[in-house]
């Protein structure tokens, strides 16, 4: 049972977070919803969170990669707070949170 | 030298300043009702940081060679460089931020019962700009830049009731949360490819191991998405016009000031210490097989000559000068191209330069606003025959200077930036440049004469200057003549600047 567990490798790691990062662009480049745009943001930092610390894992040898995944969780739900609050904010001027409705500055 | 947590804090003064007053004004907006004199704390604050800067560059750093024997170090465990050109970003930071303090002291729109959190919030944003400048581990880097940004955002959004303002913090939030985003995926292959976060070690690793170059391309591709949105070069320069237009107008002078130098100093540590290595005569070599020479080469030509065309049409002043920043990104990138010292030193001058003309055009913008309410070229019409002759002039001084004509700043910082480039034999790059630089002459030329060719129409308010805002006015845009006929001070302190700790 250990046997196909330990088959999976760095490899493994960094085309699941290749794919979290395309799924997460892909998100934020189709989505009309302001919050649904936040989470395709969130995607990107997670995917990166798996590369530092699959390269931690495997590579490196040191504990570098899984303090920055660290960090970059507790900026992510900073940027979740301050990205909320905008958006509430914008809620409250617009009526709505669809990002082609929230299009004035043009020029 | 390389000092640990403790220690360290005896270097980090200007900072130490930067937080205290922060935590002061949180504690004295709880505590006071008129909220008038924050303000003041800040400025006092901002100003304090800026005298133990320039102490730290006259005194602080001998008092370091006395300790140890270096004159400069790493501090934190090798977390953030202490060195000179570091303290030259740092005092360079500490003016925008004195700057940005002073103008929004005299802007209609910032103030009312919450200016307590607006002034907090401009001081931390440029602790984060300080840390940007001295960071030599890409944990820190990714850490203060996205400091900078949440504060941004909120600066950004300030005006809560304003439709305006609150679309331009969305876009700011969606376009900086992917470009950081994007940048730390970019940082996780470098770590992958030289297992560490330490600027040294990548360099060290980078030239032993010779990773795979197409890999290394991509990752630092991804890490641009980041650098080039705080600086605004294309393609990442999208956010920079909606954000101009719609922050409040102190806010834009800062993010167009601090943010872009912070962004540039970032940059700069990241891609020569780092990615290159010091060669004889003051030339660096980039790491084999990596050519990100070229790559900065087309970014730089593509965004002046965008930056340039776009601002042709512009009728929102705020969103002209937006258009013109990101051309001016792209001047300077143009220094960062020829990977010599001399570039590094014409970068620097030119962003010194460039710090005294832009603030100085959006304080006029400010009057302007202040007074009529209004951000549009027809606002400005006939400006100097309604009472405002003084910022009418001033304007026609920074815009000249931002076109490059001399005898102003402006020529002069562009003098070394081509002088930099044809040294280089990029001779390509020179003449686009130049033909970018007659370009701007139109539209900055079109504000000149609105101002003062086309007749005032009876529509338009009188225009008066504040002593306030018209000291600040004076001093740049006297400096900005001074600096175009005796421009050695500057030149040198920024020629002394261009070295890097790279550890003893």
């Amino acid at each position: 049972m250990d046997g196909l567990l330990l088959d999976i490798g760095l490899r493994h790691f960094l085309f699941v977070s290749l794919a979290v990062f395309v799924l997460g662009l892909y998100c934020v480049l189709t989505r009309k919803n302001a919050i649904g745009i936040l989470l395709g943001v969130e995607l990107i930092l997670n995917s990166a969170n798996i590369n530092y610390i699959a390269f931690s894992h495997f590579s490196s040898g040191n504990y570098d990669g899984q303090v920055f995944a660290i960090f970059v969780i507790m900026l992510a739900a900073a940027e979740a707070v301050i990205g909320l609050a905008i958006v509430l904010g914008i809620y409250q001027n617009f009526s709505s949170i669809d990002i082609e409705a929230v299009d004035s500055l043009q020029g | 030298m390389n000092l640990g947590s403790i220690e360290s804090l005896a270097y980090l003064y200007p900072e130490g300043i930067l937080v205290l007053s922060i935590l002061a004004i949180f504690l004295v907006d709880l505590c006071v009702e008129d909220k008038e004199r924050l303000g003041n704390i800040a400025l006092i604050g901002a100003a304090l940081a800026l005298v133990f800067t320039s102490g730290l560059s006259f005194f602080g750093v001998r008092f370091i060679e006395g300790l140890q024997g270096a004159g400069e170090g790493w501090l934190f465990h090798r977390m953030i460089a202490l060195d000179s050109f570091a303290i030259f970003f740092k005092v360079i930071l500490s003016l925008s931020v004195v700057g940005t303090v002073w103008m929004s002291l005299g802007s209609r729109e910032i103030n009312g019962p919450n200016q307590g959190e607006y002034y907090g919030i401009l001081l931390a944003s440029g602790l984060g700009m300080f840390f940007m400048a001295s960071a030599t581990n890409l944990l820190l880097a990714y850490l203060s830049l996205e400091f900078v940004s949440l504060t941004s955002y909120v600066l950004t959004g300030y005006l809560t009731r304003n439709r305006r303002s609150g679309e331009a913090a969305l876009k700011y939030l969606i376009y900086g949360g992917v470009a950081s985003g994007t940048m730390i995926y970019g940082m996780s292959w470098i770590f992958g490819l030289t297992g560490s976060l330490d600027y040294a070690e990548i360099n060290a690793a980078l030239l032993q191991n010779a990773p795979d170059h197409l890999t290394l391309f991509i990752a630092l591709v991804l890490m641009l998405a980041g650098f080039g949105y705080k600086i605004a070069a294309v393609p990442f320069h999208m956010w920079a016009p909606d954000v101009y237009h719609g922050a409040p107008i102190p806010v834009t002078a800062f993010l167009s000031v601090g943010s872009k130098a912070a962004g540039f100093a970032l940059l700069m540590r990241f891609f020569y210490p780092a990615l290159s290595q010091s060669g004889d005569a003051g030339m660096w070599q980039f790491v084999p097989g990596v050519e990100w020479p070229q790559l900065m080469l087309i970014v730089a030509m593509v965004t002046m000559t965008l930056g340039n065309l776009a601002a042709l049409n512009q009728h929102n002043v705020k969103r002209l000068l937006a258009y013109s920043s990101i051309a001016h990104a792209g001047y300077i990138l143009m220094g960062f191209v020829v990977l010599s010292d001399e570039g590094l030193r014409a970068m620097l001058f030119y962003i010194v330069v460039y710090y005294l003309m832009n603030l100085g055009a959006f304080i006029v913008v400010m009057v302007v606003a202040n007074n009529t309410g209004r951000e549009d070229l027809e606002g400005f019409r006939g400006l100097a025959w309604r009472g405002g002759a003084l910022p009418a002039a001033a304007m026609a001084i920074f815009l000249f200077s931002l076109t490059g004509l001399p005898p102003l700043a402006g020529f002069i910082g562009k003098f070394y930036l081509f002088a930099a480039v044809v040294k280089g034999q990029f001779y390509w790059l020179a003449v686009v440049g130049i033909l970018n630089s007659v370009v701007s002459l139109y539209y900055y030329a079109r504000i000149v004469k609105t101002m003062f060719l086309d007749e005032p129409s009876d529509l338009e308010g009188e225009v008066a200057l504040d002593p306030h805002n018209g000291s600040l006015l004076a001093i740049l845009s006297v400096a900005t003549v001074v600096l175009g006929v005796y421009w050695a001070p500057v030149f040198d302190f920024a020629d002394r600047s261009t070295r890097f700790f790279l550890g003893s």
